[in-house]
């Protein structure tokens, strides 16, 4: 069973976002990357199913310029068997683009199950998956803090807001990882001088018939107003007469 | 303006989001636009009636079939993209069940959904948050039918019932479900919390704890100034990989938005993710034992104390200032 796994560089989570003084966007000169922390989870989730046995191989999917080259370099030295690279130099990739990218490599590769991260931190969509998934006709299992596979189904426990819910999604199919999944491991000195020699092949768009013409114009970004701290108080019995004057509690 | 309003409900009536998002439709149809509320589901003839009644509402679509029965995003986000063509904008709350339905219906109807709209500056121009919101987007939509989730916590939810009639519930067949094969997923079990307390989302004082808290058994610390408050109980993410409480307590950037009245924060350090789950609350009060905590940063009123002494302290003035407004 082959599993393909989509992998995105992000700014680094502990790297703290600054936007550019001209509106254009957040600075990304000069500026740490990593992979995407719920990327991690899901090629973690990936070879975890190879070394049980369940699965024979995976693949890791990216799209983007450099940095997308990057990321794959580290999924394989965690220990993906192949990357590919979509190259779609350094223009925005909004989710319908990305999932369409995604559902033409699927058509490609035919993997079982393709696993993602619910969504990347820097544009916080969560969307990708689900689009990836309508795009197929295949089902889809999101926000998953397990996943088991049972023959040609797999049990699915996802995150929702009322808690925990169990479906089980038949592959072929798409799922994505939430953070609690499992602890995504470090790649070792010799796994990423391996993973030199493993097979990357590249893409573009228009070799998968997909037309990444973003969809939303960004006009501008901007800082979001800065919450100030306020005071600090003495005792228990201070907040609670502030509270109160303030009609906070009644 | 015709927009479509994708309402949740628990077959008997809608959730409390509906009304915020009403709001936001509001905004988006102005003069002579129309809202639609899309009622979907099985034998929730009672959800569609309610439905009826909320202000501004022109008309409740309602789509029943087996196949809708257990809420899978595969044949909702089918019966969505079918019933989304005569909109301009599609609506929905945003949570979980709007992450299961929108994208996919929106790839469906090849549109680039927008996720947890902050704000509508004109039909197709709209601001949403980048990086756990420490930064924020204004994007304009080039699609024809905009799908759209919206963070309730930034429209006021409207009040009162609608007009003396209620709207007409119009019963729909959705040939996109009656026509599907919908053996892709299938419902297995709910593991839900039992909420004795209000809904995170929607409660108007969030108590929550973080790993300062120490185990599942301290939480009863904050539970039972909870209950004095009539709040919602939350937790940092630290405290739910830790076990102390199950996930849908988790409040931040991958976790649940919320901007109640009161916030307090008690064992919180503050990291960025969790400050972007809360930091449009009115109100936020830290109690934390370390002075250089972040989370006093973006706190209103900060108490450097142990929260083991601090909070059943808070419980018993509560309770003596409760009893004695009770007395006045």
């Amino acid at each position: 069973m082959k599993i393909l796994v989509t992998i995105k560089s992000v700014i680094d989570p502990y790297v703290k976002v600054r936007v550019r003084a001209d509106g254009s966007g957040v600075e990304t000169d000069g500026v740490k990357m990593a992979m995407n922390p719920f990327c991690e989870n899901a090629l973690e989730e990936a070879l975890r199913w190879r070394e049980a046995g369940a699965a024979s191989e995976v693949v890791v999917l990216s799209a983007g310029g450099a940095q997308a080259v990057d990321v794959l370099r580290t999924g394989l030295a965690l220990g993906a068997d192949r990357a590919i690279h979509v190259n779609t130099q350094d223009a925005p990739l909004q989710p319908l683009a990305a999932a369409k990218l995604i559902a033409a490599v699927a058509k490609r590769e035919e993997p079982k199950v393709v696993w993602m991260g619910k969504q990347s931190i820097d544009g916080d969509y969560n969307q990708t998956g689900q689009m990836a998934a309508g795009l197929l006709g295949w089902g889809q299992g999101l926000f998953l803090s397990a996943a088991k596979l049972e023959g040609d189904a797999v049990l699915c426990e996802s995150e929702v807001d009322s808690g925990i819910r169990v479906l089980r999604v038949k592959t072929p199919c798409i799922l994505t990882a939430d953070l609690r999944l499992n602890e995504a491991r470090y790649a070792t000195l010799p796994n990423i001088m391996k993973a030199k020699r493993k097979p990357l092949e590249t893409l573009t768009a228009d070799e998968l018939g997909v037309d990444i013409t973003p969809r939303l114009t960004v006009r501008t970004v901007a800082t979001p107003p800065v919450r100030s701290g306020g005071q600090k108080v003495g005792s228990v019995g201070e907040l609670v007469q502030i509270l109160q004057s303030k009609k906070i509690i009644s | 303006m015709s927009i479509l309003i994708v309402v949740e409900h628990d077959n008997r009536a809608v959730r409390d989001n509906t009304r915020a998002v009403i709001t936001a439709a509001k905004q988006l149809a102005g003069e002579g636009g129309r809202i639609t509320a899309l009622v979907l589901g099985d034998a929730c003839e009672a959800a569609a009636q309610d439905a009826a009644t909320l202000p501004g509402v022109s008309e409740v679509r309602l789509v029943q079939h087996g196949a809708l029965a257990d809420r899978l995003g595969e044949p909702c986000a089918a019966v969505i993209a079918e019933q989304a063509r005569e909109a301009s904008h599609v609506l929905m709350a945003a949570g979980a069940q709007a992450r299961e339905w929108l994208p996919r219906a929106a790839a469906l109807a090849d549109a680039q959904m927008l996720s947890d709209v902050l704000q509508i500056e004109s039909p197709s121009v709209f601001v949403r948050p980048l990086y756990a919101g420490n930064a924020l987007a204004t994007v304009e939509s080039n699609d024809a039918i905009k799908f759209l989730s919206v963070r309730i916590t930034q429209f006021a939810p409207c009040e009162g019932a609608g007009s003396a009639n209620a709207a007409a519930v119009v019963a729909v067949n959705s040939e996109a479900v009656a026509s599907g094969d919908w053996s892709q997923s299938a419902f297995v079990e709910a593991r839900e919390s039992d909420l004795t307390r209000p809904e995170l989302t929607t409660a108007k004082i969030v108590i929550s704890g973080g790993r300062g808290v120490g185990s599942a058994e301290n939480f009863q610390l904050l539970e039972r100034v909870a209950d004095l408050l009539n709040a919602a109980v939350g937790a940092s993410r630290a405290a739910v990989d830790a076990g102390y409480v199950p996930n849908d307590y988790q409040v931040g950037q991958t976790g649940k938005i919320v901007a109640p009245d009161l916030y307090l924060a008690v064992g919180i350090s503050g990291a960025i993710q969790h400050i972007a789950g809360m930091k449009d609350s009115k109100c936020i009060v830290a109690i934390n034992k370390d002075a250089d905590a972040p989370i006093f940063e973006v706190s209103d009123y900060g108490l450097v104390a142990d929260l083991f002494e601090a909070m059943p302290a808070l419980e018993q003035e509560l309770k003596t200032a409760l009893a004695k407004n009770a007395g006045e």
